[in-house]
């Protein structure tokens, strides 16, 4: 079997049984790189000579013995808004072209703890503010199903270089859907875990009360064990929780008899695909057929999760992105007269034109006169939203719904009208608002062939029933391949 | 012309905390140190970066939120305050707006016109910002981010100040306050208090404040002073030719005695404070809030009460004592050395203070130990040296904290007790100076001093003076 086919999990175990070496798996996942991301840019950085190096290294931790874990020797990508150490990071912008961060982001340093190989740093949506990854500075990266397709955003070059197998899995955050969105279209699994679960120290901020550091992998299995491996307390990120659950994998088992599935009717009204309905209600037709007992109810409020999001998560990042201003790194306008010429000159420049209305928006809700009717308004309802789902998650176990209203769109179609793209994630946003954990799991394609995403939502701190369900779920159908790795879609 | 004006102030007064780390990372808050030494990704404003508050500082802010009568927000909060300037790495300082730590507290002042209370309407715990420096030889501008993240607390007076005279008491009332806690050293030269002071004048009688300004830059008690009388005299000259005050923030320039206006109202930024999203919101339990209460030290008030009682010094001496911690801590602990606090307090109160005032310095600035002090005071009780050699080894003790008993034996300065001895060198004083002799007989009391003088020459200041008195009366 080819070395990238494998599921991190499946290469890990080769690896340590000798069958393969780190080394041969990094040159393979490179090789990779230089053939497919010409085509579908699903990296900004590609950093072969480290991964080489550092490969020699695991190899000989492992030798040693020193290294036992699931993940040692695997190659994974990194989304590029996690700072690695004297690497390349960007966030997909212009403003930190030249940035090498001095500390590597702590979930990055848990997964070179566990013996990762990092391969480089993937494209996404300039600061993760995008559902297509077209608003980056370094190029669209184009779906591995469908090149003329977008892979969703703002993690699609995490999910992209997992579909074309360009990296064994990655590392995705997820404000508002950025991780289950990408992974519904590029027909890969993602987990947003629970508010606080993952540290975000070195994550570069956009939403810091929403962000979420997560996998993307192939299937439940890996997405479970790199869950494990990436969480932690950490003193350093005040809103870190402390957790004595994170055996993450210990839920892998497949059997969902008597577990209790709520389907929320808010989310299978209007706006959603007739196919990607009929893929979803499907999957849960699957989970009956298993023995999980299935019900309807109203969720309500999903309607106000949209703006209420566009309102907390631009404000905190109008503030987390002022750091931005060319004086300690990052990019300077090369003319300026004075101080606040500078600022504004390389602001101008440095950010493209989703950050600077997100900025716009941000600023205007925060400023005086405006706070109250707006971002104070907009945390009540986040409050209630929570409300909502308490409610339902005293009565089942998971909630089951689409990822997204679609499949993926083409490149190109999005970004002339923000406000339907703000739509689109519809679907995602009210697990952020509710710091709730989701998934997506791929539950087949449409009549495009585009791949259709289940998304399993839990209750906080309930990652193991939706790793459960995802799992139950998984065992009916096996890991469809996209085209752009069985020759075509190019 | 004849109308009568009265001065209305409140002050905003941000004291440096005493926390050995910053408020939200590890870095130290040491003084000094290479620009950008002490720091680190938080405190630099490095992409990623997460605050975590420093418990320490929270525990100050309660100390002096309770010794300030203060109500306390058991559940607070830190909000961002954004604005771009260079000194702020994040483009925003997180401070308090919405819940700060205290509120609604009162200090008591005493000036000549009796005893009153100054309103305080909040506390808040907040980031100082670093330092720019502008380098005129390379012609550019250098951010030195050492301060950066340096633990303040703003206390925010009610306008309850009318006069100059009161903003010192209550000044000097808070700096007591804060210094006996521990929580500062309270240095208005050296910046760690710095004071802005809301100003307004209205005719005496005006049911309505006026406008106010704001005046910053203001480093010293004499700086306050003057600038209130500046800014008093200014606001009632407008008035007075019919203009009106300007809400504005003015800056204070001590050397030309004048302030100049930096921005009026209109241009005031908006600052868009927001709950700081990375910062948990702090809540403070009875338990935490009882551990606070029960390690609260002696304030001054207690102190000086127990200095009359226990001490039986005089009200005069535990008022000057008390009125630095630092001498305060001297005298209790070099009382519990050598018993003597009546001495103690003297060699405080007078050789201290004069050689820290020739200096230039504050009590706060003293160096020397209470052992030697101790053993000084022994030295001079028991006689073994007289008073002007006490002084001399006093001075070097101030100056380099010498082991007393070491350098009067190295120097052989002890006093000359030997009666034999001294009474051969009094006879010869005697013999040499009959005139002074004549005098004494003949009723001019002067004389013996001069013959003492003498003595204490002839012996190079070692005699013991009573001793020498009292031979030579025998003599005589």
């Amino acid at each position: 079997m080819n070395i990238m086919s494998m599921t991190a999990v499946e290469l890990g175990k080769k690896i340590k049984a000798k069958e393969i070496t780190v080394l041969e798996a990094v040159k393979a996942a490179i090789e990779q790189i230089e053939k497919l991301d010409g085509t579908y840019n699903c990296y900004v950085t590609v950093d072969k000579e480290g991964a080489l190096k550092r490969a020699e290294e695991v190899q000989k931790l492992i030798d040693e013995g020193s290294l036992t874990g699931p993940l040692a020797g695997v190659p994974v990508a990194i989304k590029d808004n996690m700072c690695t150490k004297d690497l390349l990071t960007t966030c997909s912008s212009k403003i930190l072209s030249n940035f090498k961060p001095t500390y590597t982001a702590e979930a990055v340093l848990n997964l070179e703890k566990a013996g990762a190989v990092i391969l480089g740093k993937t494209n996404m949506d300039e600061f993760a503010m995008g559902s297509t990854t077209e608003t980056s500075a370094y190029g669209v990266t184009r779906n591995p199903w469908n090149a003329e397709h977008v892979p969703g955003g703002s993690s699609g070059g995490s999910c992209a270089a997992v579909a074309a197998e360009e990296c064994s899995y990655a590392l995705g955050s997820d404000t508002g859907g950025s991780i289950r969105q990408p992974s519904s279209f590029c027909g890969v699994v993602g987990i947003k875990p629970t508010y606080g679960t993952v540290s975000r120290y070195g994550l570069i901020a956009y939403g810091s009360s929403l962000d979420q550091i997560g996998p993307i992998a192939k299937d439940v299995t890996d997405c479970a064990t790199i869950l494990e491996a990436i969480s932690s307390y950490d003193t350093k990120d005040s809103t870190s929780m402390k957790r004595d659950d994170l055996d993450f994998t210990s839920a892998l088992v497949d059997d969902v008899k008597g577990m209790k599935i709520g389907i929320p009717k808010d989310y299978f009204g209007e706006g959603l695909d007739e196919e990607v309905k009929e893929k979803v209600l499907a999957a849960v037709e699957v989970l009956k057929s298993k023995g999980a007992i299935v019900e309807e109810f109203d969720l309500s409020l999903v309607e106000y999760a949209i703006p209420a999001y566009y309102v907390i998560a631009s404000a905190e990042a109008s503030s987390n992105l002022s750091r931005f201003d060319g004086v300690k790194y990052g990019y300077r306008a090369a003319d300026y007269e004075g101080l606040h010429n500078m600022y504004k000159k390389t602001r101008s420049a440095g950010f493209g034109p989703e950050v600077k209305r997100r900025i716009m928006l941000g600023s205007f809700v925060l400023s005086s006169g405006y706070y109250d009717a707006y971002y104070l308004k907009a945390l009540r309802t986040k409050a209630l939203i929570k409300q909502a789902f308490d409610k339902a998650f005293a009565k089942y176990d998971v909630i089951l719904g689409p990822a997204a209203p679609t499949t993926a769109p083409e490149l190109g179609k999005s970004l002339s009208d923000p406000l339907k793209m703000y739509l689109g994630d519809i679907y995602t946003i009210s697990v952020n608002l509710a710091g709730l954990p989701g998934m997506s799991v791929p539950c087949g394609t449409d009549s495009k062939g585009l791949p259709v995403g289940l998304q399993i939502i839990g209750d906080c701190f309930k990652e193991k029933n939706v790793i459960r369900v995802g799992y139950a779920y998984e065992q009916s159908r096996g890991y469809e391949h996209s085209p752009a790795v069985m020759g075509g879609a190019q | 012309m004849s109308r009568q004006y009265e001065t209305v102030i409140g002050l905003e007064v941000h004291v440096e905390l005493a926390s050995k780390t910053k408020i939200f990372c590890g870095c130290s808050t040491e003084f000094g140190g290479a620009p950008n030494t002490h720091t680190c990704p938080v405190c630099t404003g490095m992409p990623g970066s997460l605050p975590v508050l420093n418990k320490q500082v929270v525990e100050y802010a309660l100390a002096v939120g309770l010794a300030t009568n203060c109500e306390i927000n058991q559940y607070c909060k830190f909000d961002r305050k954004n604005y771009f300037y260079p000194d702020n790495p994040q483009n925003y300082q997180i401070s308090q707006l919405y819940l700060p730590i205290c509120h609604d507290g009162f200090v008591e002042i005493e000036t000549g016109a009796g005893k009153k209370k100054v309103g305080i309407h909040e506390i808040h715990m907040e980031e100082d910002a670093g330092k720019l420096i502008h380098d005129e030889w390379e012609d550019c501008t250098l951010v030195d981010y050492n301060r950066s993240g340096v633990p303040l607390i703003e206390i925010v007076s009610e306008p309850d100040m009318r006069s100059a005279e009161e903003v010192n008491a209550y000044l000097d009332k808070l700096r007591l306050i804060i210094q006996y806690l521990g929580a500062s050293d309270c240095k208005l030269q050296e910046g760690s208090m710095r004071a802005d002071v809301n100003l307004s004048v209205r005719e005496v009688g005006a049911p309505e404040f006026g406008t106010r300004t704001e005046m910053k830059n203001l480093n010293s008690f004499k700086a306050i002073s003057r600038a209130i009388e500046g800014e008093r005299a200014r606001q009632i000259e407008l008035i007075e030719e019919g203009k009106s005050v300007i809400q504005e923030t003015r800056r204070w320039d001590d050397n030309k005695e004048y302030s100049y206006a930096m921005r009026s109202k209109e241009d005031a930024q908006d600052y868009r404070y927001f709950p700081d999203p990375d910062l948990v919101p702090v809540v403070i339990s009875d338990e935490w809030l009882d551990e606070i209460r029960a390690k609260q030290p002696e304030l001054r008030t207690e102190k000086l009460a127990r200095y009359e009682k226990d001490f039986g010094i005089p009200k005069y001496d535990a008022e000057i004592i008390t009125s630095s911690k630092k001498m305060a801590d001297m005298f209790e602990a070099t009382t519990a050395i050598c018993k003597n606090p009546k001495k103690v307090s003297n060699w405080l109160m007078v050789e201290t203070l004069r050689l820290l005032g020739e200096r230039g310095q504050s009590p706060e600035d003293i160096t020397f130990s209470p052992e030697n002090l101790a053993k000084l005071v022994d030295l001079a009780e028991s006689g073994t040296i007289n008073s002007s050699v006490a002084k001399e080894v006093f001075e070097q003790i101030f100056e380099k904290d010498i082991d007393p008993d070491a350098y009067v034996e190295e120097k052989g300065l002890k006093s000359v007790s030997d009666e034999g001895a001294l009474k051969a060198t009094i006879e010869e004083i005697i013999k040499a100076n009959p005139q002074s002799v004549e005098d004494y007989h003949n009723g001019k009391q002067k004389a013996i001093g001069f013959l003492v003088g003498q003595t204490m020459k002839a012996t190079q200041g070692k005699a013991n003076p009573g001793m020498v008195n009292k031979i030579l009366k025998e003599l005589l």
